[in-house]
This record gives C-alpha cells, structure tokens and sequence, in this order.
C-alpha cells in the first residue's frame, strides 16, 4: 500500500515536471541560440549549449536596429498609460462607491456593459477617429486612448465598498477633505488593488500589438513588439539575431515577474474568482 | 447648498474617466455601427448604401472561410486547454513540494508576448530546420509541415482527401491552436488551482467514510464543485481564442492567413479588409457579425452550459 502510494506520487512528479518543461523548453531554445553563430544555429543535429559562445547577435539587435529606441517608446507608453488608468479609476471608482447621486447604478451597469465589447469590434472606427484627430505616428494615438480602464474602475470600486463608513466622519473631524480623504486615507487602504492594476497594465502595454501596428508609421516611434515584429519579418532566417531580439522583448517583463511573481500570479488568480 | 455639492462632486470625479470613455470606447462603436450601412473607402464615405455591405458579407466566400477557420480554431483550442490545464492543476493540487517552482515555469509563457512567442515557435515549427521535425524524424517518424500544411488533419488522419467541411482544421491552423495552448495553460491552471484550493476538505472526507475511490471522487466531488470555475475558463478561453491576430500576422504565409487561407481568421480579415486594404463600411460590417458571434456564444455557453454548473450556497 505505501509502495503504491510513493509510485503513484512519483508517477505524478514525471508528469509535472514534463509539462514543465515543455513550458521552458521554448525559452531555453530562444536563450540558447541568440548565444549562437549564425551556422551552429541551423545545424543538425542541434545543439542544445552553443558549441561557440558569442554576442554578434546582441550586438547587432542593439546597434543595427533601434531596438534602445523600441525599449524607450515602450517604457513611456507602459508608464503614462498606467497614471491615466489609475488616476481615471481612482476618481470614478470614488464617486461610485462613496457619493450618491441619481443615475449612479445606470452609469455603472452600461460601463460594464461597455467593458464586455471586445476591442476589434470598434478598433477601425477607433483608427478613423485618431486619424481625424491626427494622433497617427504619435504618443498621443499609444497612450490616451487606453488611458482609461473599466476593470480598473470596477475592481477599485469593489476594495472601497468594503471600507467602513465611518472612517469619514473621523477624517472630517480632522479636517480632512474629500479629496484629502480619497488619497490619504482609501488609497494606502486599497493598495494591493492599485497593485494588481498596475501589473496588468504593464503587462498590458509591453505586450501590445495590434492597435500599435495600426497607428504607427514610422520606425522611431515603434514600441517593442512592433519594432520586433518588422524585424522578424526583414531578417526572417537570421535566427540568432531573432532569437536575441524576442529574448530581449520578454526580458523586462520576465524581470519583473521574478520580482513579483506572487503578485503577479496572485493578481491573476483573484482575477478569475467570482466576484 | 449640500444637495448642489454632493451633485457636482460625482460629476467632478466621474469626468475624466466617462470623457475618455465617451470618445474613445462609445462613439467609436456606435459610429461603427453608422459606418457599416456606407460605402466608405480611400477619400470618407460616398454615402449610406443601406445593407449592402452585409448583404456582400454573406456572399463572400473568404468571410465564411475565415469564419469557418475561427470556429474550427476554437474548437481544437479551447477543450484542449481546459483538459491539460485541469489536468496539471488536479496534479499539483496533490500536495506536492515546489508548488510555487512549477507554478512559476508554467506561468512563464503567459506573461510573455504573443509577438515574441510567435517568432519562435514558427522557428520551432520550421519544416527544414525546426526542432519538432528533427524530433519526429529522430523517433523514426515521417516530418510534418506544419505551419505550410493545408490540408486539415482529418484528411491527414485518414490518408485521403475530403469535402471542404469535413477537413477538419488545416494541420497549420492546428499548430497555431498547440502554440495558443501552451502559451495560456499557465494561467488557467493558476485559476484552477484557486478553484480547488476553494473546494473544503470535508466533502472529500464525506466521500472517504462513503467509500468512494478516486474517481468517483473526482467524478462526483471535485468537478461539480469546480464547476463555476471550469465556466469561467470556458468562457474566457472561448472569447480570447476568437480574438486571436498576432500569430496570424506573424507566423502564416506569406501572405498571413495562408496557405490558401486556411489560417485566416475573423479578425486578420476585418484587419486586412478594413485596414490593410482601408475598406472601412465593409471591414466595420465585419466587426458587427463577429461581435454579433461573440455575443451569441457568450449568451449560449451562459444559458446552456450555466444550468450545469453546481453553485455552493
């Protein structure tokens, strides 16, 4: 009986640990070959440790391409996209869970509704009126449209529902005002929300492409998965140079999921949950 | 003087949220909607051309093709990822040491970017030079093509060659669908993962002292108890998997969508028509049938699927 139970847990760990390494293999084949020559790339048999360790693929990503520029366009994107959704979410979620006015469970319920329209539906449409607005090749056109969240709205107005009113009386008697009240008072209570937002729009932003393939033109003005896509596309059998290009692109975020890697997954799961 | 303030106070938080939403998520889909009855084109619209741009939608064979391979798309992607993702959760919800280590690697490809992930599974895919062939032909086995094959996998399957509806998804379609699972199982497995950590110890007790063996357990216990969890997970996989782009753009053709089309989906046709090829009334009358789809499968997975679905009191 024992024999049996430490088999079938054995039996358990060989299954796991092959779909985990299913998982990484593609990123072991990506790591390894941007430290590869061109030639050792596409021989066969493989080889799994370059044979010849070097860095030309690094170096052309980085000095041929714009991809310092690509980076740079990204992380402003990611950075003012992110203080829109926050600032935007933090105020309505506020009124919508703090203030009683007439219309404020119609305004709420037609968001929501709003939220539930996948983004191809109106991307044309979309592309149209930032064309006449003439954001085309522009910050503008990256960031200000996806300034605003209704999931951000919706998950921050859940946190401050569940603060206790009278917490206001006390911070009035301070002579603490309503905007005094919100930053002071509910945003250090809510910050594990404000965390969860700002993973999923970092993510959000960094791993953005369609909406940038649309409305930018010209190569200064790419954020990385662009940039790293038209590049796949001009050097289509360079692997070395394409595996050091997409190694660089997951770099940051991998980064930053090590960092916070039980936020993040944490973020996620709670994301799923009912309610 | 208190009634003016806490009216102009919500007013005041509200506007900068319902302003951006107003410009940027309203009016763009209502004037889509406008958009879908012109004939609009290189130099604005010539004009409100009543159905027209519908009534050419239902003829056009590329539409159906693309909605033809979207369905089939999410046909192999979506159950696929819900029984490996189940599958792996189950197992590590055994209490296994290292949870969080396995957890992080099979979280890994969700974080990453699609783009990025494209690039290398089409190399990975490769049919001279991708790593699965030399595997295949490593075990004695015949390559594939992948990601060039057009014929569907019900034809390769039975060696011969059928009617248009009864293919089957293309094998390249079909490698898209494997990339698509593997990059999105670490995160359904995560929310499986909460879904059984929420399931008490004691109906599992109560099934021990019944003396039920482990599959009536999983049969009678674990699955109807995880089952607004499997909802979600249907749910959300179904509306991303006929959302899919990037790997379209990037790993098919050239041109994207090929060969012949059989990797063409909803919405690299709304791009390539409404975009690529600025056919904006048309390409918005795409957007409307497709959201129309999304719609309709969202309202029968609730209405159907929902009833089967065991909520704890």
């Amino acid at each position: 009986m024992k024999f049996k139970k430490a088999l079938g847990k054995l039996i358990v760990y060989i299954i796991v640990t092959a779909g985990a390494l299913f998982s990484l293999l593609p990123f072991i084949w990506m790591v390894s070959t941007s430290f590869k020559t061109q030639r050792e790339a596409i021989q066969i048999p493989p080889t799994w440790i370059p044979k010849v360790f070097t860095l030309d693929a690094y170096k052309m990503v980085w000095t041929k391409i714009a991809f310092p520029r690509y980076i740079y366009v990204s992380l402003i994107v990611a950075l003012f996209t992110l203080i829109g959704v926050v600032f935007t979410a933090l105020l309505a979620a506020y009124a919508f869970s703090w203030f009683k006015f007439k219309g404020r469970e119609t305004i709420f319920v037609s968001l929501l509704a709003l939220m539930m329209v996948p983004v191809p539906v109106y991307v044309i449409p979309l592309f149209i009126l930032v064309q006449y607005l003439g954001w085309l090749d522009t910050y503008y056109a990256l960031i200000i449209p996806w300034s605003v969240n209704i999931f951000a709205i919706f998950l921050l107005r859940q946190h401050m529902r569940s603060i206790p009113k009278d917490l206001y009386e006390a911070a009035i008697i301070d002579g603490c005002g309503r905007l005094c009240f919100l930053f002071r008072i509910i945003l250090p209570l809510i910050k594990p929300a404000v965390v969860t937002i700002a993973i999923f729009n970092i993510i959000g932003s960094w791993n953005a492409f369609m909406w940038p393939l649309m409305v930018v033109n010209s190569d200064k003005m790419r954020p990385i998965q662009v940039g790293l896509a038209y590049f796949s596309q001009g050097e289509s059998t360079n692997y070395p140079a394409l595996m050091a290009a997409s190694f660089i692109a997951i770099m940051p975020l991998v980064i930053l999921f090590f960092i916070a890697q039980k936020q993040i997954v944490a973020s996620y799961a709670k994301s799923g949950l009912k309610g | 003087m208190k009634g003016i303030k806490t009216y102009l106070w919500p007013l005041f938080l509200l506007s900068p949220a319902l302003i951006l939403l107003l410009v940027f998520r309203f009016f763009p889909i209502a004037y889509a909607f406008l958009l879908s009855f012109q004939d609009w084109g290189i130099g604005g619209s010539k004009g409100f051309i009543g159905l027209s741009n519908y009534k050419w939608l239902l003829q056009d064979p590329f539409f159906w093709q693309s909605f033809w391979n979207t369905i089939n798309y999410a046909i192999i992607a979506v159950p696929l990822s819900i029984i490996v993702s189940l599958f792996i959760a189950s197992l590590l919800n055994r209490g296994l040491k290292a949870l969080g280590l396995y957890r992080t690697i099979y979280f890994l490809p969700v974080i990453t970017s699609m783009v990025a992930v494209s690039i290398v599974w089409k190399w990975l895919y490769d049919p001279q030079r991708g790593v699965f062939n030399y595997f295949l032909t490593t075990m004695g086995l015949s390559p594939l093509k992948w990601l060039e094959e057009p014929r569907g996998i019900i034809e390769l399957i039975i060696g011969k060659e059928l009617p248009y509806l009864l293919k089957g998804p293309s094998l390249a379609l079909v490698s898209i669908a494997l990339m698509s699972v593997w990059k999105s199982m670490g995160y359904n497995i995560v929310i499986f993962l909460a879904g059984l950590k929420n399931i008490p110890d004691v109906y599992y007790e109560a099934a021990k002292i019944d003396g039920a063996g482990p599959w009536q357990t999983i049969k009678n216990v674990t699955l109807p108890l995880l089952s607004p969890t499997t909802f979600y997970v249907a749910i959300m996989t179904t509306i991303a998997s006929l959302q899919i782009f990037a790997p379209i753009w990037l790993m098919t053709g050239p041109p994207p969508g090929g060969p012949l089309g059989r990797t063409s989906v909803v919405i690299y046709y709304l791009y390539q028509k409404g975009y690529e090829e600025y056919q904006v009334g048309y390409g918005t009358a795409i957007a409307f049938v497709f959201f129309l789809f999304v719609l309709a499968i969202t309202i029968f997975q609730k209405t159907v699927l929902e009833k089967k679905v065991y909520y704890e009191v």
